[in-house]
């Protein structure tokens, strides 16, 4: 598995390209402008405050019917992203990994992820695995992530700690096996051992034929998961990009740090 | 007077051909019973839905008052075993008892090994156990305050009666089925079904009410239920009716000491349906479960109608009911918890839940407390609600399309009550007729 450092670029193979995006929920603009790409293997991870707009960004790529695109565009494998509907893009293999998961009572995880999977395979021109592979399939994943297996029979997320909660998105992510992982604040709210399993999980996931996008406030899940490149929203748009080192700088000296850079200077980004 | 007298001559008529050919040699309390029934009858009619009359406030059943609604004197209908067992979960290892317009059909019914309960039709127990089927027959479901069940024990000479000795558990479910024929004109019958079970007995009791045909008729059903001291009952009503029938149904249970109640009341019928349920926990230590769950489409109307009276300490009632309410259905839910004075340490809860699935669903859902007891624990709950669109996008984010994500939602709604059901072939039942029935939805969950 070759691993691509930092300034590796790998431009041959842009796997999400976003330009000039917009967007809106109601009448408020949170996202004003915002330029990314991510090629195939990278991990990036998106920093900023909180209303930067991180959680808008991430929503609105998996098709958040809420937020309205205002201007720009996004680009997924070449091809526009943002006339799919939400499910098309799941099967196109973009991944979100919710802040907050939802609770569906009623309906169990077992059979929750059994019927996206059959869809996903299905859109992949795979067989559908039977019950018995499907089973052995989610066992494995279930002990990565050591969750309770027992909590598969649950209804989806009902009852879950908020850890639970956090490992059931990654559980997902990896039966799933999408592209582009797009984890939104995965780690707030988490112990140090729940962080360590998710951050296990996503650089289990971690590939040359994969790429990430972690949208967080803390560094503190970078300490586990090393980014390729580090980025800093503010107001709606990406104001400075570098390596790990720009995520330390930040944990050192605060959002206010670049707040006042960017104002004062402009040019220095 | 809560209730007007309606236009019902054809009922007072229909009843003296009926008294005219019942068999000889009843029991003298039986006849003087119809005869109080039959003047209570005429005296209250059928229920008018209007303010103050708050039993049927949300129920208009002048089109059962109006629809001249015969007794049908002759012999049933020819019924075949397929056509009963169709639309029903059937299993010939259960004490199958079936009813054709309510009377018992021998040809029909299918007897389990004998278990020590007493499994009969009321007409037989009449005669060979008089004294215990006088001591229970209509001593719960009171006809005072209520036109139908007056009727349904004015016109009451079959049915079914289970009688459960003291500590007899039935391993293998009774299940009686009270079959509707329809006839080219629109026909009445008074399904009659007494359940005794004695101390420290335990059995399951199923009830089905299908219809045959397609033609209106009116289903007019009363069930007494009374446990003795620690009898268990698990008990299920499946109304099933055609779906231009009327259903009302009267289910009144009493309770002794540590006796447990368990109800699941499955509608899915009718384009009229009623179901009261009255418990009465009349001994310390009882306890009631009652689940629910109404699924009703196009211009059907769903009436429960739910009366939990705690008279007695240290008793614990849970209630819980769901509605899936489409096209331009309606649902009613009325829950009183009574709690009586020296009822202490009452543990009640009671929760009404409604999913609708088109704008023009409407239900009126009124869950009540009326307390007369220090240091009691009561609650209760009422929604209604949409899908909500969280839980659709989650879903869709994960690759399933709105039909998909709207289906599981929807089937995961209706499985926190079918989840309830202990007997797993019968829960399986429950389970392909909400399937079925959501599947014939016309609207569903747009986003």
């Amino acid at each position: 598995m070759a691993k691509v450092s930092p300034g590796g670029k790998n431009h041959s193979r842009p796997l999400l390209e976003v330009r000039d995006l917009h967007a809106a929920a109601g009448e408020a603009e949170i996202l004003r402008g915002l330029d990314l790409t991510v090629n195939l293997g990278e991990v990036h991870a998106i920093m900023g405050p909180n209303g930067s707009g991180k959680s808008t960004f991430t929503n609105v790529l998996a098709g958040r019917p809420e937020y309205r695109v205002t201007k720009g565009e996004v680009r997924y494998e070449g091809k526009d992203l943002l006339g799919l509907l939400p499910e098309d893009r799941a099967l196109a293999g973009i991944f979100l990994a919710f802040q907050y998961p939802v609770e569906l009572p009623g309906v169990r995880s077992r059979e929750f992820l059994k019927t996206a999977l059959d869809a996903v395979r299905e859109h992949r021109g795979q067989p559908k695995l039977s019950v018995r592979e499907f089973n052995k399939l989610v066992e494995e994943r279930v002990r990565e992530v050591e969750m309770d297996v027992d909590l598969m029979k649950r209804s989806v997320n009902e009852g879950f700690s908020g850890g639970e909660k956090k490992r059931n998105e990654i559980l997902q992510m990896s039966v799933l096996d999408p592209k582009l992982a797009l984890l939104d604040e995965t780690d707030s709210g988490l112990d140090i051992d729940a962080l360590r399993i998710v951050a296990e999980g996503v650089n289990r996931f971690r590939a040359p034929d994969k790429a990430i996008v972690i949208v967080t406030h803390y560094q503190r899940i970078l300490n586990y998961i090393t980014p390729d490149y580090v980025h800093v929203l503010l107001d709606g748009r990406i104001v400075r990009s570098g390596g790990r080192e720009l995520a330390l700088a930040l944990e050192a000296k605060g959002y206010e740090w670049i707040k006042e850079a960017v104002e004062s200077g402009r040019t220095s980004v | 007077m809560t209730q007007a007298v309606a236009a019902h001559d054809t009922y007072l008529s229909d009843f003296r051909t009926f008294e005219a050919a019942l068999p000889p040699g009843e029991p003298a309390w039986l006849p003087e019973l119809r005869e109080r029934a039959i003047s209570r009858f005429a005296e209250l009619g059928f229920p008018t839905a209007r303010r103050g009359n708050e039993p049927w406030k949300y129920t208009n059943v002048a089109p059962i008052a109006e629809g001249g609604f015969a007794y049908s004197a002759g012999p049933p209908p020819a019924v075949t075993p397929d056509e009963v067992r169709s639309g029903i979960v059937w299993d010939d290892g259960w004490h199958n008892v079936v009813f054709v317009n309510g009377r018992y059909s021998p040809a029909l019914s299918s007897a389990a090994p004998a278990s020590g309960a007493r499994i009969a039709s009321l007409a037989e127990a009449v005669r060979a156990d008089a004294p215990l089927v006088q001591r229970h027959l209509a001593r719960y479901a009171d006809f005072g305050d209520s036109g139908f069940t007056a009727l349904n024990t004015a016109f009451l000479s079959d049915g079914a009666f289970v009688h459960l000795p003291e500590g007899i558990e039935l391993r293998t479910p009774v299940h009686l089925v009270f079959v509707s024929t329809s006839d080219v004109r629109p026909t009445v019958s008074h399904p009659r079904a007494l359940i005794v079970a004695g101390a420290n007995s335990a059995a399951t009791v199923i009830e089905s009410y299908i219809g045959l045909g397609a033609a209106r008729y009116l289903t007019n059903a009363v069930t007494e239920i009374a446990l003795e001291d620690g009898a268990q009952l698990d008990h299920y009503k499946l109304m099933l009716e055609s779906g231009d029938a009327f259903h009302v149904a009267s289910t009144r249970v009493e309770q002794a000491r540590d006796s447990t109640y368990s109800s699941l009341s499955y509608s899915m019928g009718a384009l009229i349906g009623r179901n009261d349920l009255r418990v009465v926990l009349d001994g310390p230590g009882g306890s009631s479960r009652l689940n629910g769950l109404y699924v009703t489409a196009g211009r059907q109307h769903l009436d429960n109608y739910i009366n939990i009276d705690h008279a007695k300490p240290h008793c614990t009632s849970r209630l819980y009911y769901k509605g899936i309410l489409d096209g331009e259905s309606r649902a009613v839910f009325g829950g009183t918890v009574l709690v009586r004075p020296g009822a202490v340490k009452t543990d009640a809860y009671q929760e009404d839940k409604n999913l609708l699935l088109s704008e023009k669903a409407e239900v009126d859902s009124k869950p009540s407390l009326e307390i007369y007891a220090d240091d009691v624990k009561c609650g209760h709950g009422a929604t209604a609600g949409t899908v909500t669109e969280d839980a659709i996008f989650y879903m869709r984010s994960r690759g399933l399309d709105l039909e998909q994500a709207s289906a599981l939602l929807i089937q995961g709604f209706a499985s926190e009550i079918t989840d309830r059901v202990r007997n797993a072939p019968l829960r399986a039942h429950l389970e392909r007729l909400t399937l079925a029935a959501l599947r014939g939805f016309k609207h569903g969950f747009t986003s």
